[in-house]
């Protein structure tokens, strides 16, 4: 299994295209970095925009809001609905890459199962998103730490605003880097089971994209009828849970609460939902990958 | 009947006692009352302007409806006559607009463009003033102070503003009573609707219940409990300064 492991991950290392990805996380970030760096304020202002009726926000109060957790939380925000786009281009191109290519029979003359080439080729997409979240972690959060600074994190809700302690952020990051792999893996094995039935490496990718962005468009309607119906069972809506690290419980006087999450119940249901949209992705494509007829 | 007589000299004398005992507190108090309102107010100004600038130490808990904020370490520097700022020391506070009205001195900063109405005194006993500017277009429509007459410190004031509405603001004194400087205050102030669409903030909704009456609440609250006081040592004007 490590020898099949090995060689599907430096096919997927080896192909230029795997590297774009990594070249649009890089530009995207040193971009809203620079945006920042240099119109930070401008930003700032428009988000402080609803409330400085009531509140006095010295120039301080914005470059210390500027931080680099601050930072990064916007950068994930706006990525990380990007982010399945990359993932898509790789897990998509795991099994209908190797048809176009009629490599397909080739690879399965070797003395490996088929399940265990499945579970192989699933193994080396999800190494594949660990390392794009990992680039993505070193870039947005320790290269904005690095450039910006830290210190409390302030979390702009539409209806509240969570503000955390410097030193109780850290480790809502690294949870959050962790749910994000699970939540990307989900479109990693959405897009892997649409590549069995594909001879061609662009079809699943599309239709990982268009399956995303419907169900995206659909998570984020605030139309009561889905609210109750589809939404709940839609895995983009769980995909977002991530925030809910950043949410945090307060006392009757609004303090916060040092090192709570809100609902974190509601976290542990998402990503229990996200395993199970995994796993029904997964072990359908090896199934069905299984039953099929191998003709390239 | 010698010691009836005895009974009744130790009556006598405590009579006396008591007799000259009440007349002493009903002149103190009578003088207490006869005092003006204007001559209440230069008392207590006397006291405050004993300070001539200070440092203080303090933490503040930040109570607004739709903000939850950690406790935090701030420096609160006051310089004569209105020049008032809350720093934190480290991290991010959210101050509200009029809190240079969380300093008793900056009540007496401009007295002369006041008309002083003698209110009486509330249920606590605290001798109210009302303050009326004499510009009918001035921001601050009315203010009212109410005075613990025995020791001369504000306890309390309401202050109405044309643009941000009404400013409350409650004082504890202890060990700094003597400059006229509270140990804790709470500060009262009214906050606008806060609301971000929904497509900016692109929010996970993790089903949690939101407390609706609680976000109506338009009133905010800050507390600060003050640790320490560095008085009359002088402080930079750039400290006021962005």
């Amino acid at each position: 299994m490590w020898n099949l492991l090995r060689i599907e991950l430096f096919k997927i290392f080896k192909r230029p295209r795997t590297y774009i990805a990594f070249g649009a996380i890089a530009i995207i970030v040193f971009l809203f970095q620079i945006a920042l760096w240099f119109d930070g304020k401008t930003y700032v202002d428009l988000i402080l925009s609803n409330i400085d009726a009531s509140f006095d926000f010295t120039d301080q109060f914005k470059h210390r809001l500027l931080n680099g957790y601050f930072v990064c939380f916007a950068i994930l925000n706006i990525l990380l609905i990007q982010m399945p786009l990359l993932v898509a281009l790789v897990s998509g191109d795991a099994i209908a890459g190797e048809a176009n290519m009629g490599t397909l029979r080739l690879s399965l003359t070797r003395p490996v199962s088929r399940t265990q080439y499945m579970v192989g080729k699933f193994l080396a997409s999800l190494i594949y998103t660990v390392s794009l979240l990992l680039f993505l972690a070193v870039l947005a959060l320790f290269g904005s730490m690095a450039i910006f600074g830290t210190n409390d994190l302030i979390v702009f809700r539409s209806t509240s605003i969570h503000q955390m302690s410097v030193d109780d952020v850290f480790w809502r990051y690294l949870a959050a880097f962790a749910f994000a792999t699970v939540a990307l893996t989900t479109v990693a094995s959405l897009a892997f089971l649409l590549s069995v039935f594909a001879e061609n490496a662009i079809g699943p990718i599309i239709a990982t994209m268009s399956i995303v962005i419907v169900f995206t468009i659909l998570s984020e309607m605030n139309i009561p009828l889905y609210d109750r119906t589809i939404k709940p069972y839609l895995f983009t809506t769980h995909m977002v849970a991530w925030k809910g690290f950043f949410y945090v419980k307060a006392d009757a006087e609004g303090t916060t609460l040092r090192g709570s999450i809100e609902n974190l119940p509601a976290i542990l249901r998402s990503l229990a939902i996200l395993c199970i949209y995994i796993f029904l992705f997964t072990g359908t494509a090896i199934w069905v990958f299984r039953e099929k007829d191998i003709l390239s | 009947m010698k010691q009836l007589k005895l009974f009744t000299i130790g009556h006598q004398r405590i009579f006396c006692k008591h007799f000259f005992a009440s007349i002493i507190l009903l002149y103190v108090s009578n003088f207490a009352f006869s005092q003006t309102a204007e001559e209440v107010l230069q008392k207590v100004k006397m006291k405050l302007e004993k300070v001539n600038d200070y440092e203080a130490n303090g933490k503040m808990k930040t109570n607004v409806a739709f903000i939850k904020a950690p406790v935090a370490n701030i420096k609160v520097y006051y310089k004569k006559p209105n020049k008032l700022r809350i720093v934190n020391q480290n991290g991010i506070s959210f101050i509200p607009k009029g809190s240079v009205n969380i300093s008793a001195n900056n009540v007496f900063a401009n007295m002369e463009q006041y008309d002083i109405i003698d209110a009486g005194r509330d249920s606590a006993g605290l001798r109210v003033i009302r303050l009326l500017p004499k510009d009918d277009t001035a921001d601050v429509v009315l203010s009212t102070l109410y005075v613990d007459q025995k020791n001369m410190l504000i306890k309390k004031s309401k202050t109405t503003t044309r643009e941000n509405g009404t400013y409350e603001l409650e004082m504890n004194y202890g060990k700094y009573s003597d400059y006229g400087l509270p140990d804790q205050i709470i500060f009262s102030f009214n906050t606008k609707d806060y609301k971000l669409p929904k497509g900016i903030t692109l929010d996970y909704d993790d089903g949690t219940e939101k407390n609706i009456d609680k976000l109506k609440d338009k009133k905010g609250r800050v507390e600060i409990i003050y640790s320490s006081y560095r008085i009359n040592e002088g402080i930079d004007d750039k400290v006021f300064g962005q």
